[in-house]
């Protein structure tokens, strides 16, 4: 009886926190996270009829069929119930699978935009670097030997190659609004974890590979990157942030950043 | 000979009790943990006696956070989960329960025990070493976990005994998933079929299956894990490293490899925790309600192909690795698939209730306790197992609310069912039903108080394995919510004492239990 109460008092008191503005996503900046937050409430009905339906009859039967000296009965199972909830949930459940992959296909399974920003992401213990290719649009080699984080070259980028010398490094994400933005993201050590939430994406960053990252945000704003996979003691530390700009912002930041780097 | 003795019920009570001493060590290190992570400036006496060089002046660095963690999620996960319900309770309880005498291999079953016991006193040694226990978590990725020191501390001498200990953990669950299996396969009483046992051996049973290929393949990634620290090999070491400003000399393996190897194991390893509990949950729902288990067979089927499907839904925990997007899809559609038979069980306990006459005993309090846990815990699988949804959650509290609840706690209730429904039998006593069922509804209600706000820490994005937040700005507005989960967590630590209480006291002065005390209809409460 009184475990009756509690349970349906819990469901109830679990349900009601969804209910308070607080502690929820922030706000979305770019069409694939507000298609995220679209099918996310599509699933959170669903989970959430499932969530009471199952605490309530739960509830309900412990209440319903208390020791009142009543004789059980003596039903042992039915194959027609088992056939009717097996096929049931494994339409809705294998259904709401396929109904998700809209949304990681806009992740990653989405060609390159060839007007597309091209920034390399380089994660280490525990900081980040941002790489632009510059006016010729090239990255320029790197050369592990010529790493060197103090004099700015977390790259290791090969004094020896032309295309190397106008590229820009930067300890911030600035992105252009409205403007599609490939990342390619490398670790130089251990494993990383680039996060934004206000994209809805989050991305390991494995050393020995280049994993690329798409987005589009349309928000201009300063966002918090944190590392988001367990990388060492300075995990917590490891911040960066993604600064969406005004177009015509970024341009002139750009402009900047390359005038520094054509007359050091 | 007490000690190194063959008798599965020893064994059993052996395990049961390592596994006693394990969740009171692990809990004890989450609720610093909790602490710490509330009131992370805090300098505090105790931490720097315990831990001079962790926590100097009493203040937990990092790095002693993260070792914390590790070694909580380890000993949860192994020394508890694994441990109790099928090392501990399947060895008491199965050659009962299907009319054998013992164990089919007792001097392995005792060996399996004592190989278990230095694996735990070799993952405890990690605390005492040089740099201290491994800072990469349970689930030690290299090249964190692979490089030794150069990557943290703790990854020196600390992270080798992990590993070892780990090994070691595996060839004993390996030896004791072979004699679960023999004996379920050949000692079965003449005349039981398969169909014939009772729902808790099925749940050893899969959960023997899964063991022996489960830990098979971790103990194979412990190996290479601990030749790629100790022998120069690259097993998981990509070339053109850099950590801390040193070059790295190694090429050619790939961090992916590992993952692809310790989740093959660890997702089977949520059923290896659960599947004996839902067994268990089975009989006592329908001894108390005076009803068969509905839909014997087909609870069965699904205890089986949970434990199939469960070996072709690691991916899940891959989804933001880098690995493949496409078999993401495939790994999405298997792991909502494993929902069905987790909600066809649900329905069957639900319709198992259905028009009994329900006796609220303590043990059938826990066992209600679980359907709710399990349903509260189970559907946000719904969520994750949607790669494109898991992608903002992964790493993030609500993957932690999300799995304390369904393979921790529902689990844990599982276990306080077993002893309130076995103690008669384990010591001639009834543990105390009235302390029983006040420790229930506070610890249920502890439980949701902890851990159904954590998924709202994941709303806010909240990453996992931080030691404070105090580097974002965003985290700010999470912190009233963690206070709040910290004292929660206080509370239901300190309402433990009342089981660990009942537990001890009721050994001697419990009640004396009659022959059968809950008319239960299985083998092991007969006299013969």
């Amino acid at each position: 009886m009184a475990i009756a109460i509690l349970i349906a008092a819990l469901a109830g008191a679990t349900l009601a926190l969804f209910f308070q503005p607080r502690w929820w996503f922030p706000d979305a900046i770019s069409a694939h996270a507000k298609a995220y937050d679209a099918h996310f409430v599509v699933t959170l009905w669903i989970v959430g009829c499932i969530f009471v339906f199952a605490q309530g009859l739960l509830a309900w039967v412990v209440f319903r069929y208390r020791d009142r000296g009543q004789a059980p009965e003596a039903h042992e199972g039915s194959g027609k119930l088992e056939v009717i909830w097996t096929s049931a949930t494994a339409v809705l459940f294998i259904g709401l699978a396929f109904a998700g992959q809209g949304i990681w296909a806009g992740i990653h399974l989405e060609a390159s935009n060839p007007h597309a920003l091209h920034v390399e992401v380089l994660a280490k213990q525990f900081a980040w670097s941002y790489r632009y290719a510059g006016p010729d649009g090239i990255f320029g080699r790197v050369d592990i030997r010529q790493i060197d984080d103090s004099a700015g070259n977390a790259f290791g980028i090969d004094s020896k190659d032309p295309n190397g010398r106008d590229d820009i490094t930067a300890a911030l994400l600035r992105v252009p609004a409205g403007r599609p933005v490939e990342l390619y993201l490398k670790s130089r050590d251990v494993i990383h974890n680039f996060f934004v939430r206000e994209l809805r994406l989050k991305q390991d960053v494995v050393p020995g590979m280049t994993i690329p990252l798409r987005f589009t945000a349309d928000k201009p704003g300063t966002y918090e990157v944190p590392c988001s996979e367990l990388c060492g003691l300075g995990h917590h530390q490891m911040r960066s942030a993604l600064v969406v700009m005004a177009p015509g912002e970024f341009d002139a930041w750009l402009q900047e950043a390359q005038q520094k780097v054509a007359a050091p | 000979m007490i000690i190194f003795s063959i008798d599965h019920k020893v064994i059993g009570k052996q395990y049961i009790g390592l596994a006693l001493f394990s969740v009171v060590l692990g809990t004890l290190l989450s609720l610093i943990m909790r602490f710490h992570l509330v009131y992370p400036d805090a300098k505090v006496r105790l931490f720097q006696a315990m831990w001079p060089d962790g926590a100097p002046g009493g203040q937990m660095t990092p790095e002693l956070y993260l070792s914390l963690m590790t070694m909580h999620g380890t000993i949860m996960v192994f020394f508890v989960l694994t441990t109790a319900p099928q090392s501990g309770f399947g060895n008491y309880f199965l050659p009962l329960q299907i009319g054998a005498h013992d164990m089919a291999f007792p001097v392995l079953n005792m060996l399996s025990f004592w190989t278990t016991a230095l694996s735990l006193l070799t993952l405890l040694a990690a605390f005492f070493v040089e740099g201290g226990a491994p800072l990469s978590g349970w689930t030690a990725y290299p090249p964190l976990s692979g490089l030794g020191r150069i990557t943290g501390p703790g990854e020196g001498l600390g992270q080798d005994l992990w590993i070892l200990s780990i090994a070691l953990f595996c060839v004993a669950s390996l030896m004791a998933a072979i004699n679960f299996i023999a004996t379920i396969i050949e000692l079965r009483a003449p005349g039981m079929g398969y169909f014939d046992m009772p729902l808790t051996c099925w749940g050893w049973f899969v959960t023997a299956l899964i063991s022996l290929f489960a830990f098979a393949v971790l103990l194979a990634g412990g190996i290479l894990l601990l030749l790629d620290r100790t022998a120069g090999t690259s097993f998981f070491i990509p070339g053109g490293l850099i950590v801390n400003d040193q070059v790295q000399s190694r090429s050619g393996g790939s961090p992916i490899l590992f993952q692809h190897l310790f989740w093959f194991f660890g997702h089977p390893e949520v059923y290896i925790a659960i599947l004996p509990g839902m067994g268990l949950i089975s009989t006592v729902l329908s001894v108390f309600s005076g009803k068969k288990v509905f839909g014997y067979k087909a609870m069965a089927i699904a205890l089986v192909s949970i434990g199939g499907l469960g070996f072709v839904v690691w991916g899940h925990h891959m989804f933001i690795s880098g690995m493949s997007p496409y078999s993401s899809i495939a790994f999405s559609v298997l792991t909502l698939a494993v929902g069905v038979p987790s909600a066809v069980k649900t329905f069957n306990w639900l319709a198992t209730l259905w028009g009994g006459r329900l006796r609220f005993t303590a043990a059938m309090h826990y066992a209600l306790g679980f359907v709710s846990l399990f349903i509260t815990g189970g559907i946000t699988g719904l969520v994750l197992g949607q790669p494109g949804l898991d992608v903002y959650f992964h790493d993030t509290y609500f993957v932690v609310a999300h799995f304390h609840l369904i393979m921790g706690v529902a689990a844990i209730f599982a276990i306080f069912a077993a002893f309130h429904y076995w103690f008669p039998l384990m010591y001639g006593r009834f543990l105390n039903e009235r302390l029983g069922k006040v420790h229930f509804f506070l610890t249920f209600l502890g439980v949701y108080a902890v851990f159904v706000p954590l998924h709202f820490a994941g709303f806010v994005g909240n990453p996992r394995r931080y030691p404070d937040f105090k580097e974002y700005e965003f985290l700010k507005s999470v912190m009233p919510l963690h206070i709040g989960v910290t004292h929660a967590a206080y509370f239901l630590g300190a309402v433990q004492l009342i089981f660990l209480f009942n537990y001890f006291w009721s050994q001697r002065h419990g009640a004396i239990a009659p022959a059968n005390p809950w008319n239960a209809a299985t083998r092991e409460w007969r006299n013969d």
